[in-house]
């Protein structure tokens, strides 16, 4: 491994470490506090990880699972210490995010074995699509893949500026129809161009929506349609942008864009904010969809590939 | 999804009244499903816990709920009316007084404030008779300017931006000077999102807030938001003291327990929701609608509305008249099937009406059940789908070959499409479609959900 390799990766765990700062000292905080003067895994000790845990936005059921898992491994009042715990409760939930089978990514990587690989971005309205679009971008667009973005939101208010903007800085190359117009024709077109244009990476940017829309969602599931037709087996990826200040809501918007479009990967935004980022925990127990980018804040480097060990570490140490 | 929650709270009384009389035991057990219920729709774990211990001393310190025959529904009505006084409180409305008025919007990143921005400027030019300068303070987002510059031209009022300046201090500033000069009524500053965790940003807001000196800071907030509500609306409130509160993203299914877990926090009103993209999808905050809506009680007024929404009173007035006239064809069925599902997710729909929560439980309502219908409709040629007594046995082994279903279910869906048409036929004597709509606008229906 280079040396400039070696700076980067260093430099990407402490972004890490940075943007789960407040996840982590919040969650451990909470957690030493708990079991500060207790020794023994009693029922007011289950309640109070069962508050930290909600508070967390892992959600009641997997809550109720992780404790059903905890008491299975620890005799009831029997004395334990902090650390043991810790590392029983780390695991229980490594386990559980384990279960999904998803694989973790190891670094910004795309299936190579066919040109171009195309993405498709969707998500509630705001979740954060745009912007991470703009990050992902810069990520290939730095490993050397000719990445092009294509601006199939022709509805929210300056949306194809917002992503224009992003090719710009990070200097890609940009497809767009302007406003207004037909979405799916505009995938459909970006894919043609980028088949022409020779290019690696094709990330097509679709307008906010709340899954209870059904027309809206039908237009998602006619945009993936177009796209197929133009280049079959495409889009490769379909990546569901979820905020991590989301509650439960997420586990409905994870179920029905999947519907609609067979979604492929999670990007989890905004990890960098004092919510704790549970419902990355909720999910990956209810689907089988990996969770493969995390947003840590809003400008071009703050987007790290989501790594499940690092990512409950984080929480604990 | 979520049965009602009074189905439960009967259920966890049920035990006892074989037993005779209903005992502390019995409460605590239906406080235990009120506050998953509260926490399941995101309300904060700790308010919902205060909030439940308040409605356990409230159950037991009234006699009426243990000599009560259905315990379950006393106890949500005291459920229901405590949260409604909670949420609701005095409507308190704008205040206008400044010359310029001005509003300061802030929140989160992507919560809706430039969006929230433009509808309330059209409501104060449309509604008040203002004139209305929007200011564009977000330096940072792309095209952040061009979006509240687009919004701005669509709702007709004027903005006021400065590109090249980064100092969103001085831009808010310069606009109040030329609100000013201009005789403008009301000025409203959009700002950039920003975390509560972010002290520069944070001091950025407070900043911002102190070169104007409002009348008005909105603080802007996802309907969707989970247990994370409570600490941003804590420290939102600590740095700017807003005054009140945008709910946005109503539109959705959430149960929006943040509206709750918010006002709790800080105690300031709730002064009006987003629900929808569209610049005229604003509304005033009905507390009561709220309530039932984190309980996941059925809400037969948003069904109502959807119902609306969907409705097209010239379309329905040439089907009233094909019913009439017995002329009700395929073409109109599949018509009917459209508008049901452009409502939204059935199951859902089904859950709103007071009741079927119960009966639908256990059904497994798919979104797909009309496909069957519409292949069998799609199957037939358009001359048989506007005359659908043209069907004869060749004709329907044809449709059964092009739909993939056996003849039998062909057989089945025209004899159920036929009583349907004979039973709508003989409605349409008596009653009329408009009539009906007219019935539920009259239970307190509203239009306008959308996009
Ligand atoms: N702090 C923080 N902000 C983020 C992150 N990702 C996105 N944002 C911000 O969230 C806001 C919304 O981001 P967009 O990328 O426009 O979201 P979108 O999903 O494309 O929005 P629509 O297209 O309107 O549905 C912007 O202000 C972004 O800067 C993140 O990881 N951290
Ligand atoms: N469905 C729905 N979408 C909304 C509502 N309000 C805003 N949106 C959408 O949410 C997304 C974000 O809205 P913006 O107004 O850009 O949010 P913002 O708070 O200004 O975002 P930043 O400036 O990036 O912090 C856009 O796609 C809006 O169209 C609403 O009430 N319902
Ligand atoms: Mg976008
Ligand atoms: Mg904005």
């Amino acid at each position: 491994m280079s040396f400039f390799n070696k700076f980067f990766n260093k430099k990407k765990e402490e972004d890490l470490q940075e943007g789960l700062q407040k996840t982590k000292t919040g969650f451990f905080n909470k957690l030493s506090k708990v079991v500060a003067g207790k020794n023994t895994v009693d029922e007011s000790f289950l309640d109070d990880l069962e508050q930290i845990l909600i508070q967390s936005d892992v959600g009641l059921d997997t809550t109720i699972k992780i404790i059903d898992r905890l008491e299975a491994k620890v005799a009831k009042d029997k004395y334990i210490n902090i650390d043991e715990l810790n590392d029983i409760l780390k695991n229980v939930i490594v386990d559980l995010l384990d279960e999904n089978k998803t694989v973790d990514l190891q670094d910004f990587e795309f299936d190579t074995s066919h040109k171009p690989h195309v993405i498709l971005v969707v998500g509630v309205n705001g979740t954060g699509k745009t912007t991470t679009i703009g990050k992902l971008a810069y990520q290939f667009t730095k490993r050397g893949h000719k990445v092009l973005l294509g601006a199939a939101d022709t509805f929210r208010a300056a949306a194809v500026d917002q992503l224009k903007i992003w090719s710009e800085r990070v200097g890609c190359d940009f497809y767009s129809k302007g406003m207004n117009a037909d979405p799916a024709a505009v995938a459909y077109e970006t894919v043609q161009y980028g088949i022409n244009e020779g290019h690696d990476l094709i990330i097509i940017d679709t307008a906010g929506r709340l899954h209870t829309k059904l027309h809206l969602m039908k237009e998602l599931t006619k945009i993936k349609n177009s796209i197929d037709k133009k280049m079959p087996g495409a889009p490769h990826e379909v990546l569901l942008v979820l905020d991590a200040t989301t509650g439960q809501n997420a586990i409905e918007q994870a179920r029905q864009f999947t519907a609609a479009t067979e979604v492929t990967a999670l990007a989890l935004t905004k990890l960098d904010g004092s919510a704790q980022g549970g419902v990355a925990i909720g999910i990956s127990d209810q689907f089988k969809i990996p969770i493969k980018f995390i947003g840590l804040g809003e400008s071009l480097e703050h987007l790290q590939v989501f790594n499940k060990k690092a990512f409950v570490e984080g929480l604990f140490n | 999804m979520f049965d009602s929650l009074s189905e439960k709270l009967e259920g966890a009384f049920k035990n006892l009244k074989g037993h005779g009389k209903l005992t502390e035991i019995n409460i605590a057990t239906s406080i235990k499903e009120i506050r998953r219920a509260l926490v399941g729709a995101d309300v904060n774990y700790k308010i919902a816990k205060e909030f439940t211990d308040k409605i356990k001393d409230q159950a037991l310190g009234s006699a009426n709920v243990l000599k009560s025959v259905k315990p379950g529904e006393l106890m949500v009505k005291i459920v229901m009316d405590e949260m409604t006084a909670l949420m609701g409180g005095d409507a308190i409305g704008l205040n206008m007084t400044g010359k310029p008025t001005v509003i300061l919007i802030a929140g989160l990143q992507g919560s809706g404030k430039t969006t929230f921005t433009g509808k309330i400027a059209k409501f104060l030019k449309n509604k008040k008779k203002k004139r209305v300068l929007v200011t564009a303070c977000d330096v940072y987002r792309p095209a952040a300017i061009d979006q509240l510059t687009v919004l701005s031209e669509q709702v007709g009022v004027e903005i006021y931006k400065e590109p090249d300046n980064k100092n969103p201090v001085e831009i808010a500033q310069n606009a109040v000077v030329y609100a000013i000069e201009q005789k403008i009524d009301v000025v409203i500053v959009d700002t950039a999102g920003r975390l509560a965790v972010d002290e520069v940003m944070m001091n950025e807001i407070a900043a911002i807030k102190k070169g104007i000196d409002p009348q008005e800071v909105l603080f802007v907030v996802d309907a969707m938001t989970g247990q994370d509500a409570v600490n941003t609306a804590k420290v939102f409130n600590d740095r700017i003291d807003f005054d009140g509160v945008v709910l946005t993203k109503l539109d959705g299914d959430t149960r929006g327990g943040a509206a709750l877990s918010v006002k709790y926090t800080v105690g300031k009103p709730i002064k009006f929701i987003s629900t929808g993209e569209k610049m005229d999808q604003l509304d005033v905050f009905y507390p009561e609608r709220m309530a039932q809506r984190i309980l996941g009680m059925g809400d037969i007024v948003s069904f109502v509305e959807r119902a609306q929404d969907q409705f097209d009173e010239v379309e329905a007035k040439k089907l009233e008249k094909k019913i009439k006239k017995n002329k009700f064809d395929f073409n109109d069925f599949l018509k009917q099937i459209d508008q049901i599902r452009r409502m939204g997710d059935l199951k859902s729909l089904m859950g709103m009406i007071p009741g079927m929560g119960k009966l639908t439980k256990n059904l497994d309502i798919d979104n797909n059940a009309f496909n069957k219908v519409e292949a069998i409709i799609q199957s037939m040629t358009p001359e048989e789908r506007g005359r659908p007594e043209l069907l004869n046995m060749s004709r329907k082994k044809r449709i059964a070959r092009g739909c993939g279903h056996d003849i039998h279910q062909i057989n089945m869906f025209i004899k159920q499409f036929d009583q349907m048409k004979k039973m709508m036929h003989m409605m349409s004597k008596g009653n009329n479609m408009q009539n009906m709509m007219r019935n539920l606008e009259r239970m307190g229906g509203r239009p306008g959900m959308g996009r």
